[in-house]
């Protein structure tokens, strides 16, 4: 919303304030000022000059040459890039040697060998409005060779551009902005007069509200002696100001007429809609052409405007259609005031892609007893470029029981204080409030059973209608400490009454972590968004279908992802592809299904919240160039510090992995992870010709344990005795297996079995050499040569049993 | 000449053999051989002092044997001496054989490099820990309840139109989405906690927005609550204002100004300012709507709170000085590896 500081000025007495500091009271109290531009400032050497005549140049298509008479009895050659003024015209002179305000200097700078002598210049480059459209065409009347400034009665100026939230309607009007900053300053708010002496004839338009509740108010006044031409200049210099362009002096009123009050509306020629109006929602796929001159398809839920034959001559709050449009000729009005439901007018603009100045009023909610009012400043600013300006009796002013009503409500002193923290007095809340508008009548509210707010003073406030935001005791609050200073609160530290802290698993997630980087693998984050196809080139099998969005911004991102696979085997090609070296990355996130997880909790007393989806979090690492063995390596490096382990089952293909080097990890029946190589065929898929090792792990079976605490055992004081025992083992027998079987042959003696070698004569053999060193140990006495020997026999029975040869002895 | 003088040259003649034999000894087992050859059985000095016997003046005997002990001392201090520096020599020798240039560092497998949004999710978690609040979690996929209405926005509510919501088709239409914010959390909190509360809610949060320097569609939020009989306004400012300088340093001060939430009122937004005066919005806050309370299931009139949340992203972006947040999601080992 811009706001001109000169308006405002108007409204209240603003001279204690700089420009910066009425920018930091407007923010203060919520309307945040996005940024403050000066206008109007007086460049000097600019003066008014007029057009003598015009002449093209054959070698020149984008300029044409002007002479001016500013005033000094010599007529001034200048060259021109804009083409909207005709001989006669008043138009600003650059002088040489002018500063132009955006550092320019203007020089006798020639085109095609022919001097200019000077530069005239558009609203824009002086700093007036942001018309940079053509040369700024002045009034008749100013005297030649005038500073244009002066000429113009151009004042300094601030436009404040505010960012207003949704719950201040009042706040898109300057009268709005400022009520609240007089209250703030303290100083008198001073609202102008409107003036709608109704003078002529009865004059009545018939108004047929078909859509009650979205149309709830429906005014129609006719005016007449009216004579269509330009605004008064200070009036369409506000409308520049306002960031609007000037049309014509009916359209500029109305458009005033809404930057001041906040209240949209719209003059129709009154020939054109003699025959009344109809409100009422459109039919499906009715057209209309707004003003714009697009052609609009409409759907039942937007509120159409009729003429009494039933045609469509608007769209509600939104946008007028071209057909009623006033003309140069048009003498006489029907202005339309009206209050439209705001949800309705959203739900249209939305739809239509189409936001104007009203329609972005209208949806936050106008004040539904405004009009009269500014119905009223309506014909006052009208009435300054038509003085016979007549408004006439009998308007219709429909309305139906949907118009809301000021709402009252109840605020009590000791709540006020309980939420903000301060010790106000009833005086003082009900004096920040009346000064905004709002009507204090003092009452004791007694305490609700079981509140903590005591019985006490309080008020039954009644809300202006221009802020219907406020229905509920805390938006009274929230004014009283808009308007106190959210500053003078006091800043107090909420002592925690508790130990803060991660909680176990979020601890554990940190150690994992840990241990994942301790491995070398970076985290990437991967988008959780897939395109159809993702999974299935990933080599990932969908068991359930994966969750589909339902309004993807783009059908890439249509599709939540079942597997950390897809994103990092991306990550992994994208690596690849630019030759970084050591690539492992890692995420740690979440993976989405469509199937429903049972236990989903239903908050109490609402049936609206449902079970959702299952998601679950996985840890996923991959790194190029290195085989299966690493991603077994991690995995053991993982399940070491966190207690929990899992079967290696190398007979489950998890599908997407090398056929012959990877495994599913299991838990009983629970299957919890994979780990191996991924799959040579999808790796080509994604470029990737090297080995890529890959572990991914449900997280959760990982952190949503309390690992037991481990029970020292006293260590033995006597000394251990090794051997070492290698077997040639078949393709057939793992080295699980062989482990398992020795670690069993030894018993309890048995305190470590170590898998120190493993040698194939080529690396194609299937059947190689396993070498293992067993460490004896017992915790009551030094072994004897006869029980290593035993055992020593023992393991290379077990062994042997399994189909494995003793190799070098 | 005197059988003394003659024993006292002999011996004198025998230490200077065995000096002379010592100093030249090459290496530790020459030097044994040497030491043992003048100070053993069949030595000199030994064979003298097994002919001490003939001599038959007592005091000249005593006199004769002291003098051969002396000699014998002052040999095996020779040797000792002699024997530390060649077992310094000989360990200096075998140093410089096997000299390394500590320089030839092959380039093994280093530490990986945690996301920079991680390690900004971690301190925010550890300041806020450390002033007392626990850390709670929540789904992505939410329900539309927890996510808008629950937060005093109910279907249609204007506001709802400002977070370009990505919805999943599960349930019903409309009924489950993406949470556009962390603040469903709160809800859940209020629902499974006991009162008080005092909670941070990091996660991952949606919109559907195209990325650019400064948007992702998808990025990461930490929230906080507080709920607890006496809250005020006044703490939400305080805890705010003490969040500021742990996390940016005692420099930093705080203000808020209002704004306008459906989920808290009074509603604020909070801006931090450095030494250098200037002002950065931070993020939203305010003390919790009673609306918000009744859907978590907590009694208005007893309880209150305040809510705050902004951005992790733009943390990470701000510390690191990273032009573009698209650069923080490219997982490019290049940018990764910087952190």
């Amino acid at each position: 919303m811009r706001i001109l500081r000169s308006w405002l000025a108007e409204y209240c007495d603003l001279k204690r304030l700089n420009d910066d500091q009425l920018g930091d009271v407007m923010t203060a109290l919520g309307m945040q000022v996005e940024s403050a531009e000066v206008i109007g400032t007086p460049v000097a050497g600019v003066v008014v000059a007029r057009v003598l005549r015009t002449e093209r140049h054959p070698d020149a298509a984008k300029v044409h040459r002007v002479w001016v008479d500013a005033g000094d009895g010599v007529e001034h050659h200048v060259w021109c890039g804009a083409f909207n003024m005709k001989p006669g015209d008043l138009v600003p002179l650059a002088t040489l040697g002018t500063a132009m305000p955006d550092g320019r200097e203007i020089l006798r700078r020639g085109i095609l060998g022919i001097d200019s002598e000077g530069m005239l210049c558009s609203a824009a480059e002086l700093g007036l409005s942001s018309d940079a459209a053509g040369i700024m065409i002045m009034p008749e009347g100013s005297s030649l060779g005038r500073n244009v400034f002066d000429a113009l009665g151009v004042k300094r100026d601030v436009v404040y551009d505010l960012d207003i939230t949704r719950n201040r309607p009042d706040a898109t009007g300057h009268l709005g902005v400022a009520r609240d900053v007089a209250a703030k300053l303290g100083v008198k708010f001073l609202p102008p007069k409107g003036d709608a002496n109704k003078k002529g004839p009865a004059r009545r338009v018939p108004v047929d509200i078909v859509a009650k509740e979205a149309c709830a108010r429906f005014n129609v006044t006719v005016m007449s002696g009216i004579t269509v031409g330009p605004s008064p200049d200070h009036l369409s210099r506000r409308v520049l100001a306002a960031g609007m362009r000037p049309i014509n002096n009916v359209v500029d009123a109305s458009n005033l007429v809404m930057l001041e009050c906040n209240q949209p509306n719209h003059a129709y020629d009154a020939e054109k809609v003699a025959s009344g109006f109809r409100i009422r929602l459109a039919t499906v796929g009715e057209t209309l052409t707004t003003l714009d001159g697009v052609v609009r398809t409409l759907d039942t839920k937007d509120l159409l405007i009729c003429d009494g034959d039933d045609r469509a001559i608007g769209i509600a709050g939104v946008m007028g259609g071209a057909t009623t449009e006033i003309s140069d000729t048009t003498t006489e009005i029907a202005l339309e005031t009206a209050w439209f439901e705001p949800n309705g007018v959203r739900l249209t603009s939305q739809r239509l892609a189409l936001r104007t100045e009203a329609s972005a009023r209208f949806e936050r909610g106008v004040d539904a007893l405004g009009v009269d009012y500014s119905i009223a400043r309506f014909a006052s600013l009208l009435r300054e470029s038509c003085p016979k300006l007549v408004v006439h009796s009998g308007a219709t002013d429909a309305r139906t029981r949907h118009l809301p009503k000021p709402a009252n409500v109840s605020l009590r002193v000791a709540r006020v204080n309980q939420v903000l923290g301060t010790s106000l007095h009833a005086r003082e809340i009900s004096s920040l409030l009346t000064r905004i508008g709002f009507v204090c009548t003092p009452k004791k509210i007694l305490a609700k059973k079981s509140s903590n707010v005591p019985s006490g003073p309080g008020f039954s406030v009644k809300v202006p209608s221009w802020r219907p935001d406020c229905v509920d005791e805390v938006d009274l609050v929230e004014e009283v400490a808009r308007h106190v200073g959210y500053e003078t609160l006091g800043k107090r530290v909420s002592q925690s009454t508790q130990p803060g802290g991660l909680s176990p698993l979020q601890q554990r997630r940190r150690a994992l972590r840990d241990v994942v980087l301790s491995l070398g693998a970076s985290e990437a984050m991967p988008s959780p968004f897939l395109a159809p196809g993702d999974h299935e080139r990933a080599g990932v099998v969908l068991e359930s279908a994966a969750l589909e969005l339902e309004n993807p911004l783009v059908v890439e991102e249509s599709l939540l992802r079942t597997s950390l696979r897809p994103g990092l085997l991306k990550a992994i090609a994208f690596n690849v592809s630019h030759r970084a070296n050591g690539i492992a990355l890692y995420e740690l996130g979440h993976v989405y299904r469509a199937q429903t997880v049972s236990g989903g909790r239903s908050p109490a007393g609402n049936e609206v919240a449902h079970d959702l989806p299952d998601e679950t979090e996985r840890l996923c690492i991959m790194a190029v160039g290195v085989d299966a063995s690493a991603a077994v390596g991690w995995w053991s490096e993982i399940t070491a510090v966190f207690g929990v382990g899992a079967q290696v089952d190398q007979s489950r293909v998890p599908a997407g992995y090398h056929p012959t080097r990877s495994a599913t990890l299991a838990r009983g029946k629970q299957v919890v992870g994979y780990v191996g190589e991924i799959d040579r065929t999808v790796l080509a898929r994604y470029g990737v010709d090297e080995r890529v090792a890959c572990l991914e792990v449900d997280a959760s079976i990982l952190l949503g344990e309390t690992p037991k605490a481990s029970i020292a055992k006293p260590v033995s004081r006597f000394p251990s005795s090794d051997f070492d025992v290698a077997f040639s083992v078949p393709a057939n027998v793992t080295a699980a297996t062989l482990h398992r079987a020795l670690r069993q042959a030894v018993g309890t003696l048995g305190e470590e079995v170590t898998l120190f070698d493993v040698f194939r004569k080529a690396p194609t053999d299937q059947t190689r050499s396993l070498a293992y060193r067993v460490r004896l140990r017992a915790s009551d006495r030094t072994l004897t040569d006869a029980e290593v020997s035993t055992a020593r026999t023992a393991a290379i029975s077990a062994g042997e049993k399994l189909g494995c040869s003793l190799r070098g002895t | 000449m005197s059988a003394s003088g003659d024993l006292a040259s002999r011996i004198a003649d025998a230490l200077t053999n065995a000096s002379t034999d010592v100093g030249v000894a090459p290496d530790v087992d020459a030097l044994r051989r040497v030491a043992n050859a003048h100070t053993g059985k069949g030595s000199v000095l030994v064979g003298l002092k097994s002919s001490l016997g003939s001599i038959t003046d007592v005091e000249a005997r005593k006199a004769a044997g002291r003098a051969i002990n002396e000699a014998l001392q002052t040999l095996e201090a020779l040797v000792a001496e002699r024997l530390t520096g060649l077992e310094v020599a000989a360990a200096s020798a075998a140093a410089a054989g096997e000299a390394m240039d500590l320089t030839e560092h092959l380039a093994r497998r280093s530490r990986g490099h945690a996301h920079i949004v991680t390690q900004a999710w971690e301190r925010l978690e550890d300041v806020f820990v450390g002033m007392g609040f626990k850390v709670a979690e929540g789904p992505e996929v939410e329900t539309d309840f927890h996510n808008f209405t629950a937060l005093n926005m109910p279907p249609n509510h204007p506001a709802r139109s400002g977070f370009d919501t990505l919805f999943v088709k599960y349930g019903s239409p409309g009924s489950t989405l993406l949470r556009t914010h962390t603040s469903p959390v709160q809800i859940r909190v209020m629902q499974e906690w006991d009162l008080p509360i005092y909670a941070v809610m990091p996660g991952r949060v949606f919109r559907r927005d195209t990325p650019d320097a400064t948007h992702m569609p998808v990025f990461h939020q930490i929230e906080g609550l507080v709920i607890d009989k006496g809250i005020t306004f006044a703490h939400l400012a305080g805890t705010i204002e003490a969040f500021t300088k742990a996390f940016f340093g005692s420099e930093f001060s705080s203000r808020l100004r209002p704004n306008y939430f459906p989920f808290t009122e009074p509603s604020a937004e909070f801006d931090v300012r450095s030494s250098s005066g200037k002002w950065i919005e931070l993020g939203g806050c305010g003390m919790v709507h009673p609306n918000v309370l009744k859907a978590g299931g907590v009694d208005p009139e007893v309880y209150t709170g305040f809510a705050f949340g902004f951005g992790i992203d733009r943390m990470a972006k701000e510390r690191h000085n990273v032009a573009d947040l698209r650069d923080m999601y490219a997982n490019d080992l290049r940018f990764m590896r910087q952190f």
